[in-house]
């Protein structure tokens, strides 16, 4: 029961501070003092007060896409086991329900987007529906190879790994898969290389484009969602990068947040030091996302 | 045996429904009325029928001998029949009320009446094709509804297009068919009679006998399915029909194809490696070519048809992982990938009739399939956006409605196939289709949200959508009805799969029963999920609602990003949100367009249009077809209209009859 | 052991494909050169015990390969003032296809091969195959002068790679005289493009067509 609570805890509380590592890595990296770490929790509070503007054009719809990508976010993070913790909610099939969940979501989030009628919305939801077509073959094939890994269908089990620990044939796999999810969870929660969260230009964004016309607590659950989003991909990712744990809870609780944390300072480096690709280049990368992991699986059945 | 009385009785009715109208006038709402109160007197004794044969264990069949020549009046109701039967007996009973109000008898004199004739027809052989056990009376069923189809869906046959659409049909119908014939031909060569059902004889079947058997049933029921590249008739007759029409031949009459595949190869007890694989090929190109051809698509109802040849190939790719079970002795793939596709065939059923009945709606309402000129209905018909956001969602296989379900099962059977069980090999290869699937999913998203929001969403495009206003209530109940089919299915599908299970035993009595669906996928957690996602999301909309400031709600404009004056012509269309993935694509869908060219300093006005036309069809049909019309007429050289020089043929024949004969002694 | 050897070829096959995607050479030659560097620890990875040949190997092979050569490139690329292939003869995707296609070609035929025991689990073969297929893609497809000296390069790290295979029975000798040859090789290329650069204004290889009379 313990673990259930800190797995909750954990999903409810950490993710925007991934957002503020992130962040604070750019402006190191920038020499800058950066805002400080806590500084997207003060951004969801300073929201959660304000009022909201709504476009005439808008309908149901448009309210509707936070809520429901917020609450596909949250059950999917539900079933995703953190570092040595078990996942509260497993059964045979979740790992489709938590692909499926992310489609969910993008359905409300894109038909939001469209919602509001401006051409610039349009263009980041085509683009990102596109992009999706990419990311998700490269996840299915990467779930494969650690469905065969571990023979079981279940994630909590699936990313844990066999009881036994992964064989020693599984590290050229476990790789490829490692670098195709890395790509994907780039892709799936728009960062540079795929998207730029901080641009200024409308016409170059993915995500951000989306949801120019949220505002206030809507705003708020879009900016809380997609923290919730990286940090599922992100642990998904950690099991498959950093598959040991010690059996102690509260040491294993710890090194997964060092860890969560580790991976943002990374993602943040990779902002820093690279630039984001052309959009018609994006493609390339994700098709290449899905070639190692079909490496990969190729690896296991051959 | 009561039921199957009950059942040929709700055939009789169904088929003869639009008999009494052609007693009124051509313009009375009566006929039309009574017509619709058959279908639904019909369809209830039907239903009602099947329910006393799933209550009841034993399996009722009828046998007759009749005056024509070969077989025999052979029918017969199994747990197969009664999945196929219950959406015969649903989609066109709400199809024809929706009728009432779509294709009202005074606003279409001239032929309404033929088209509630035909439209009970087409339902009544549809039902005696899946109750059919004799290869004869399956056929004359068979082509019953090949041709009910064909006048139900040309009623507009003053345009060209519904004309064209009419024949490429037509065409592509009687070559399925005369595969069909071919089949069962070589089936009553091998057993030694048109019986459809497995006896001894059947089961001797094996070896290239039966996997000819098996091509010719996969080609010939292929067209009627709309497996690729046997699709070609699809996309013109759906999108040329009246919508109710297309909702029951996409609905219904698709599935029929999909029955015979699984009637023929439940009688083929022993199928080889070879057919549940190539199937599943034949599945996943269907599936993911599907789909991209109608992101390209600008007709509402061309989308819509392309999207059944998406789902078609789901179909397939479930069927072939049965079959490659009972080939491999996996009752675990038998059970989830039967199950995965017969739970399909119902969802499809219900999700796709109520997209096509919504079209109609859209259609009425803006007097335009162009979908890149609707635009903003969501605040013209608040009710009809929900329910097609519902069939949207459902269709592209989305939690919690019944799409996922299916697809669920289906992706559980494939990732069975990367690890041993009972003692059995596993196949890993064949979980890769599974990539291909999830490209199906992802691909549907697009899609589905290119068709929600450019035609409910944003603001109208142009003048055509200004009047319009939610259909009556007639239109809208079949099309409410169908949505909650979907949520039901959605959230409970464990109350279904007992059916899937006992049809699965049917098609492979030696497998199938060893498993239960709920062993190998816990259902129960879907409701779970489904159930707890909705309230998440209800609890998080009334955590909003709560937060202090949140009534405050200040309307404005959307944000133009620094444009002062935008414009509705500025959204972003239909064309434009799936430019991107035509593109990625371009290989298979060979996208045309006329791109505007520029000149001068001030330029002339200028214009682009692109489509994306039917490869198959348009670059592989039709041009044979030309080939043959300008090159076959030499043949005619032997028409002389001479007896003398047919008899002098006859003469010719038989000389080499009679040579080849002593040769082959 | 292995699983260490596995995930660095893992990574030089993810860098091939890397280096067919990326149409700025700039980026194309640092992979090559961390492809190098990395290569360089493997023969410290396939020995047990370590000896001064071994060693000796290790360090030249991350020197020349990681270091030297690519910075002598980085130099001629400055020189001649161009940042990209701008029309290989195949477009990026197809040939990251391409790519894609060797390499599970060598993956597949690789676990054909009748090799001994103790090269079965390792992916020296496979890798080892595909890097010479991918270099001889970049040779066949790029036109300027430098992106056929990475062709080449990522050519030499597949031998090399091979190599790995035979450590015990080639001499040390051997291996060290592969890398000087390929370090004048590419230096004497680097001046070459130089060279070309200033007389035709470009570094396309095509033009040097011209030269045949």
């Amino acid at each position: 029961m313990t673990e259930k609570i800190i797995h909750v805890a954990l999903l409810l509380i950490l993710p925007p501070l991934l957002f503020g590592v992130i962040g604070k890595t750019k402006a190191w990296f920038a020499g800058r003092v950066g805002p400080p770490l806590l500084q997207p929790y003060y951004d969801l509070i300073k929201l959660a007060r304000k009022s909201m503007v709504f476009s005439r054009t808008t309908t149901w719809v448009f309210r509707a896409g936070p809520v429901v990508t917020l609450s596909a976010a949250l059950i999917a993070g539900l079933m995703v086991p953190l570092g040595a913790l078990d996942s509260p909610i497993a059964f045979t099939g979740d790992l489709i329900l938590f692909a499926y969940l992310f489609g969910l979501a993008r359905f409300f989030t894109t038909s939001a987007a469209l919602d509001t009628g401006s051409p610039f919305e349009g263009m980041g939801s085509a683009r990102e529906v596109t992009f999706a077509c990419l990311t998700e073959p490269a996840l299915f094939l990467a779930l494969l190879v650690l469905a065969k890994a571990s023979g079981s269908l279940m994630l909590t089990d699936l990313l844990h790994g066999p009881a036994e620990g992964f064989s020693s044939g599984m590290v050229a796999p476990l790789v490829l898969v490692g670098i195709g999810l890395f790509i994907v969870l780039l892709a799936e929660t728009c960062r540079i290389p795929v998207d730029d969260p901080n641009t200024h230009l409308e016409l170059t964004m993915i995500h951000e484009v989306m949801v120019l016309d949220h505002s206030g607590p809507l705003f708020g659950v879009i900016l809380y969602a997609s923290s919730i989003k990286m940090f599922v991909l992100g642990s998904v990712l950690l099991h498959v990068a950093f598959p040991f744990k010690t059996g102690e809870v509260w040491i294993d609780v710890s090194l997964f947040v060092l860890e969560i944390l580790f991976l943002s300072i990374l993602i943040g480096t990779i902002e820093s030091v690279m630039a984001r690709l052309q959009m018609r280049h994006v493609p390339y990368l994700l098709i290449a996302a899905t070639l190692f992991c079909s490496f990969g699986f190729l690896l296991l059945v051959r | 045996m009561l039921s199957l009385w009950m059942v040929l009785a709700a055939v009789a009715i169904l088929a003869l429904s639009g008999a009494p109208a052609y007693l009124l006038a051509s313009h009375s709402k009566a006929g039309q009325r009574i017509s619709t109160i058959l279908m639904l007197i019909g369809s209830v004794v039907g239903l009602l029928g099947i329910a006393r044969k799933i209550s009841g264990v034993e399996t009722p069949s009828l046998q007759f001998e009749w005056q024509i020549p070969w077989g025999q009046f052979d029918v017969s109701i199994d747990s197969i029949s009664v999945i196929f039967l219950a959406i015969v007996f649903v989609a066109p009973v709400l199809g024809s009320i929706y009728g009432l109000s779509y294709w009202k008898s005074s606003e279409h004199p001239e032929n309404s009446r033929r088209l509630g004739l035909f439209f009970g027809l087409l339902a009544g052989s549809m039902a005696m094709v899946t109750i059919a056990r004799d290869g004869v009376l399956f056929l004359i069923a068979w082509e019953a509804m090949a041709i009910s189809a064909y006048f139900a869906s040309t009623v507009e046959e003053d345009s060209a297009e519904v004309r064209r659409a009419g024949y490429v049909y037509l065409v592509a119908t009687h070559v399925g068919t005369l595969c069909l014939f071919a089949m069962f031909a070589l089936w009553r060569h091998s057993t030694g009679s048109f019986e459809l059902s497995a006896s001894a004889s059947s089961f001797s079947i094996t070896g290239e006998m039966a996997g000819a058997i098996f091509i010719l049933t996969i080609i010939g029921f292929g067209f009627k399915a709309g497996l690729m590249p046997l699709h070609v008739w699809l996309p013109g007759a759906h999108a040329n029909a009246p919508s109710h029409v297309s909702a029951v031949m996409s609905g219904v009459m698709l599935k029929m194809g999909i029955y015979g595949i699984v009637r023929m190869t439940s009688l083929l007890v022993r199928p080889e490696i070879w057919w549940g694989s190539s199937l599943l090929i034949v599945g996943a190109i269907t599936g993911v070519a599907g789909i991209a051809f109608a992101i390209g698509q600008h007709d509402l109802k061309r989308l819509l048809a392309y999207s059944s040849i998406e789902n078609i190939g789901i179909i397939a790719i479930g069927l072939g992982l049965a079959l490659l079970g009972k080939s491999q002795n996996r009752p675990d793939w038998v059970v989830l990938g039967f199950g995965a596709a017969l739970l399909h065939v119902w969802n499809h059923s219900l999700f796709k009739s109520l997209l096509f009945l919504s079209a109609g709606s859209i259609i009425h309402a803006g007097h335009t399939r162009e979908i890149d000129k609707l635009g903003g209905l969501a605040k013209k018909m608040p009710r009809l956006a929900i329910l097609f956001a519902i069939g949207s969602i459902a269709i592209c296989a989305l939690p919690p409605f019944n799409g996922f379900a299916s697809e669920w099962l289906l992706y559980i059977g494939l990732f069975r196939t990367l690890s041993p069980d009972s003692g059995v090999e596993g196949l890993p290869v064949i979980a890769s289709v599974s990539v291909a699937l999830a490209m199906i999913g992802a691909l549907a998203v697009a899609c589905f949200v290119k068709l929600f929001g450019t035609v409910f969403l944003g603001t109208p495009r142009s003048e055509a959508t200004l009047h319009a206003h939610e259909p009556p209530k007639s239109m809208l109940l079949p099309i409410a009805l169908l949505g909650a089919g979907c949520a039901f299915i959605g959230i409970f599908p464990s109350i279904v799969s007992p059916a899937l299970e006992s049809a699965a035993g049917e098609w492979a009595p030696s497998s199938a029963s060893k498993v239960s669906i709920s062993e190998v996928a816990p259902l129960r957690w879907i409701s779970i999920m489904g159930g707890s996602l909705i309230c998440l999301a209800g609890a998080i909309a009334l955590i909003l609602k709560a937060l202090p400031r949140a009534s405050v709600a200040i309307e404005a404009g959307t944000w133009d990003c620094g444009y002062a004056r935008p414009a509705p012509r500025m959204q972003y269309t239909g064309s434009s949100f799936g430019g991107s993935i035509v593109d990625l694509f371009a290989f298979i869908l060979r996208p045309e367009a006329k791109k505007p060219s520029i000149e001068g300093a001030f330029a002339k006005p200028s214009s682009h249009k692109s489509s994306v036309p039917d490869t198959v069809l348009d670059k592989l049909v039709l041009p044979i077809f030309r080939m043959a019309g300008r090159y076959l007429p030499a043949l005619r050289v032997m028409q002389q209209g001479k007896t003398q020089i047919y008899v002098l043929y006859i003469l010719i024949i038989l000389i080499v009859l009679l040579l080849l004969e002593t040769m082959g002694a | 052991m292995t699983d260490a050897l596995n995930a660095i070829l893992v990574i030089v096959l993810v860098m091939n494909l890397f280096v067919l995607g990326t149409s700025r050479i700039l980026a194309v030659i640092n992979t090559v050169a961390t492809q190098g560097a990395l290569l360089g620890v493997i023969p410290l990875l396939v020995h047990t015990h370590l000896t001064i040949s071994v060693v000796l190997t290790s360090v030249a092979a991350i020197v020349l390969k990681g270091v030297v050569i690519p910075s002598i490139m980085i130099r001629a690329l400055r020189d001649a003032e161009i940042k990209r292939e701008v029309e290989p003869l195949i477009g990026l995707l197809p040939s990251i296809m391409l790519g894609a296609l060797a390499t599970a070609f060598a993956l597949l035929f690789a676990g054909e091969l009748p090799l001994a025991g103790e090269h079965q689990s390792a992916l020296l073969v496979p890798t080892s195959i595909a890097s010479v297929l991918v270099g001889f893609i970049i040779l066949t497809s790029r036109f300027k002068a430098l992106s056929q000296v990475i062709g080449y390069l990522v050519l030499e790290n597949g031998i090399f790679i091979f190599g790995m295979l035979l450590i015990d029975a080639m001499p040390l000798l051997v291996e060290m005289g592969v890398l000087l040859d390929l370090f004048v090789g590419i230096f004497v290329i680097c001046i070459i493009v130089n060279h070309i650069n200033r007389a035709f204004s470009s570094l396309d290889t095509r033009l040097l067509a011209s030269l045949k009379e």
